[in-house]
């Protein structure tokens, strides 16, 4: 735990400057706040605080029902709010024995990588950003916005969406879905080409990342990273390889897994992953099953007594919902497992000897969302 | 060796660098791709999804009725008290005492646009617009009164 | 056919004839003074107009597009709210130093513009070591620049104005470098023998491949030593949200971020007028219809036309690139340009030894 007197004792150190990095910063994406100690240029420490945005959501959750603590998560990893939806959906679901159809499993994971693709995108330019070039962030928003209005159109909202509901999606799909998503497709596959020409090759970009905030598998497994930020160091801990929910199983698809380590190691597995995800949506967008798109479910939702965990792959890692059930109509407690806070726990261990600019890329390649860390 | 190198290096910086003002320099000449939305001016245009969730509104037909029976399935479905029934007993043509709508208050500052009570209405009284602009100058004007006066129950909903 | 040259004749007569040489020089002074107040107003409008639309554009956006037509006065719309906003000292900054900063840069930036030749024989002060004058005033801004993070009291100020003074130190190496294989095949100093060394085609054409690769080395080094993109350490948004002028605020801030377009314009002269041949008009080989043809535009427009192509260059270099880290920079400076200019200095001058130049 962070004292004041700690802070007096750092500062002594000859030559250590602190410097609060936030919670009012270009960079932080939000209200995260670094109490960074510097030598020079040099960091020596980082210590994030948090705080800022809790907004007590798992306590939340405790009061309301089944039904509705669903939507309170969308407000969590607000760029991957399907996901998270998806997540308790599923741990509900698990508790109640609840058969998904296969529609709405199809729909599901469709959204889900649409989700995927929305959230990579805006990390890609507000990663850029974050190294100093602007112009790719417009030129992510521009694709990020066609895949809102296809949200927009099925689900009714463009960021936080409560379309998944226990047992299934909240409403079919709109009519010109699938034509939507493959406009999409095919104007993203030419995109992400200029992507790459625009960041990925530039030799500052490389110099930028390549080498900087390196983390070894060993750590990474330590640390308890999951999502890009473990893959990009070599752990294998995709969600939908190692415990297949939903088609999972049934597509064809690969794990991307770059042994760097570093901000460029993971930077390139999130380009993959994207189009992986585009690799996804083409098997599935063709063969959504008919049937319906919700299981029948009783009015009143009640979960068996006892302990209930599912895991989702979100944007970020491990998304896990965890809930103890007393056997009323609300959750006796719950617990997320957000992938942001055990990644953010890396970023001391990365950043240390490193510039300043080295900390900024640094967050940039953990693609953080405070709220999710927060919560 | 090592000048090969060296200049092989600034070669292929110096190209990736060039790949990159391509890109920027073709959309500096070419407009096309640009995605402003100039909003105020595009109102006459603007293309909203038909479900988009705007506002919770109530359906009235014609003749000024509605399909709400006070029935509260969407108090209870809100997860934020949003929204509170106001319920009466009017005394039906046979002299029985009927529970009927009053007032469907309806608070868009709490509203999450979740889409909870829609579903739950068993009647299909209430439906998410389209409307979006809701800013007010008095936070009281976000309260509001769903049914409009005087409409009735249709007839034939239980 | 009235040119600048001939106005500039006109008054300076009629000054003379009319008052006596003293009250002349005086009312010289004022007039100088005040056009130079006024293209430095008028650039900061005009070029930060521009930097919009050219962002714009490459970010798929439109821009500016509500004060005037197409926006055009976005920027003194801009001006207006900054004149009127408070300019906040903080309670612990070094008032004196915190107010002497903006004021010191702007200076500076005014003072390199005296030998600049804006069109045939108009310049304020044709002085005989121009090149000198110009690389010796401009590291007076850096001055401008640590005084305003000192005094912020702001530890980002502070990193900020440490960044940006180590920059410009270094890059001022290898911009001085280029320039001197300019001086060295022009085999003078002053501005406008160096402008009419031209005439008969640019060094950029006559210097081969020296002259080329000392120009891009002169690009690069100007981005730097103005703190533009990708090389803008200084203010380094993501970073130190705003570097040395975090602090500053309404007319203050306007004067740094004036500062800033006005140096950008005045090293993009100074790049065509050592490259590409300052208001020299383009002619080809022995061509006399074409000759003719270009020399009836007029010499200014052919500076502005260089100059402001100069700056859309850099412009495109921010809005397209990452920044680089702080020990990267001065690899890049200290590993890569100064080694390059210091042989292309080499080659430079026994290329003026032969005479291989045209």
């Amino acid at each position: 735990m962070y004292k004041e007197t700690d802070i007096l004792k750092e500062s002594s150190v000859e030559g250590n400057l602190i410097i609060n990095i936030g919670p009012q910063h270009p960079s932080t994406h939000g209200v995260l706040h670094l109490v960074v100690t510097l030598n020079g240029e040099t960091i020596k420490k980082v210590e994030p605080h948090l705080g800022y945005i809790h907004r007590s959501i798992e306590k939340m959750c405790e009061s309301l029902s089944y039904r509705q603590f669903i939507y309170v998560t969308s407000k969590m990893d607000y760029l991957s709010s399907h996901i998270n939806n998806h997540g308790c959906a599923m741990c509900v679901e698990k508790g109640l024995q609840i058969e998904v159809p296969p529609r709405a499993q199809v729909i599901r994971v469709l959204m889900d990588e649409l989700t995927r693709l929305s959230s990579h995108q805006l990390w890609w330019g507000a990663m850029a950003m974050d190294i100093g070039a602007l112009t790719p962030f417009f030129h992510a928003f521009r694709e990020r916005e066609m895949i809102t209005s296809i949200f927009e159109e099925t689900c009714g909202t463009r960021l936080t969406m409560n379309y998944m509901v226990p047992g299934g999606v909240m409403a079919d799909v709109n009519t010109n879905f699938q034509k939507s998503v493959k406009d999409f497709i095919i104007h993203f596959k030419n995109k992400i080409n200029e992507y790459d020409e625009l960041l990925t090759g530039n030799i500052i970009f490389q110099n930028r990342t390549k080498g900087v905030g390196f983390i070894s598998k060993e750590n990474a497994i330590s640390f308890g990273c999951s999502g890009p930020t473990a893959r990009g160091s070599g752990v294998s801990c995709d969600i939908r390889k190692l415990y297949p929910y939903e088609v999972y199983n049934q597509l064809d698809f690969d794990e991307i897994l770059e042994p760097g380590g570093d901000c460029f190691a993971r930077y390139l597995v999130r380009m993959k992953e994207m189009k992986q995800s585009i690799s996804i949506i083409e098997q599935l967008i063709d063969n959504i099953p008919d049937g319906d798109f919700q299981a029948k479910t009783k009015a009143v939702l009640k979960l068996p007594k006892g302990e209930f965990y599912s895991s989702v792959e979100s944007a970020r890692g491990e998304f896990g919902v965890y809930i103890v059930s007393e056997g009323g109509t609300t959750p006796y407690r719950i617990k997320f497992r957000s992938p942001g806070f055990s990644n953010l726990s890396a970023l001391d261990f990365m950043s240390r000897e490193g510039k300043i600019g080295d900390l900024i890329a640094i967050m940039g390649s953990l693609d953080l969302v405070i709220p999710d860390i927060d919560r | 060796m090592f000048l090969k190198e060296y200049i092989q290096d600034i070669y292929g910086a110096v190209k990736s660098l060039l790949i990159g003002m391509r890109r920027t320099g073709y959309y500096f000449t070419n407009h096309k791709e640009i995605i402003t939305q100039q909003y105020p001016d595009n109102k006459a245009t603007l293309n909203l999804s038909e479900r988009f969730r705007g506002e919770v509104v109530m359906i009235h037909d014609e003749n000024n009725e509605h399909a709400c029976t006070g029935c509260t399935a969407c108090e209870l479905a809100c997860p934020n008290a949003t929204i509170k029934i106001i319920t009466q007993f009017d005394i039906s043509p046979d002299g029985k005492k009927k529970k009927a709508l009053n007032k469907f208050v309806y608070h868009l500052d709490l509203c999450t646009m979740c889409n909870l009570c829609i579903v739950a209405c068993p009647t299909d009284a209430i439906k998410m617009a389209n409307t979006f602009e809701h800013s007010v100058f008095d936070r009281s004007k976000l309260t509001k009164i769903l049914n409009n006066p005087d409409s009735k129950i249709r007839a034939g909903i239980e | 056919m009235p040119s600048l040259e001939n106005i500039a004749n006109f008054i300076h007569n009629w000054l003379y004839t009319t008052f006596n040489a003293t009250v002349a020089l005086l009312l010289e002074f004022t007039i100088v003074a005040i056009l130079v107040i006024g293209l430095f107003s008028v650039l900061g409008l005009v070029l930060i107009f521009m930097e919009r639309k050219v962002s714009a554009y490459m970010q798929v956006r439109l821009g500016p597009n509500r004060v005037g037509p197409k926006g055009i006065f976005q920027t003194v719309a801009d001006t207006l709210k900054l004149m009127v906003k408070e300019g906040m000292t903080p309670n612990n900054a070094d008032k004196f130093l915190f107010n002497l900063a903006p004021f010191i840069v702007m200076t500076a930036a005014m003072l390199i513009l005296a030998p600049l030749a804006f069109a045939k024989n108009f310049q304020i002060w044709d002085i005989n070591i121009g090149v000198l004058f110009v690389t010796a005033i401009s590291s007076v801004s850096v001055i401008g620049i640590l005084m305003a993070g000192w005094a912020s009291n702001n530890k980002y100020s502070l990193l900020g104005a440490m960044r940006s003074g180590a920059q410009i130190v270094s890059y001022e190496l290898s911009a001085g470098l280029s320039i001197i294989t300019i001086v060295v095949l022009s085999e003078s100093l002053k501005i406008s023998t160096i402008i009419e060394s031209q005439a008969n085609g640019w060094w950029i054409f006559k210097g081969h491949i020296p002259a080329i690769i000392a120009f891009v080395i002169f690009i690069i080094a100007v981005t730097a030593e103005t703190n533009r993109a990708p090389f803008d350490l200084a203010e380094a948004e993501s970073e130190l949200t705003a570097g040395f002028h975090t602090e500053y605020s309404g007319m203050k801030f306007a004067l740094f971020f004036l500062a800033e377009y006005v140096n950008i314009f005045i090293v993009c002269v100074i790049g065509a007028t050592l490259f590409l041949g300052g208001w020299m008009p383009l002619h080809f080989g022995t061509n006399t219809t074409f000759n003719e043809m270009m020399d009836y535009i007029p010499s200014s427009l052919w500076l502005f036309g260089k100059t402001f192509f100069l700056i859309f260059v850099i412009m495109w270099f921010r809005w397209t690139f990452p920044r680089l880290r702080i020990d990267q920079l001065l690899n890049l400076e200290w590993k890569y340009l100064l080694p390059i200019s210091m042989i292309n200095l080499l080659l430079a001058t026994a290329m003026a030894i032969l005479g291989w130049h045209f």
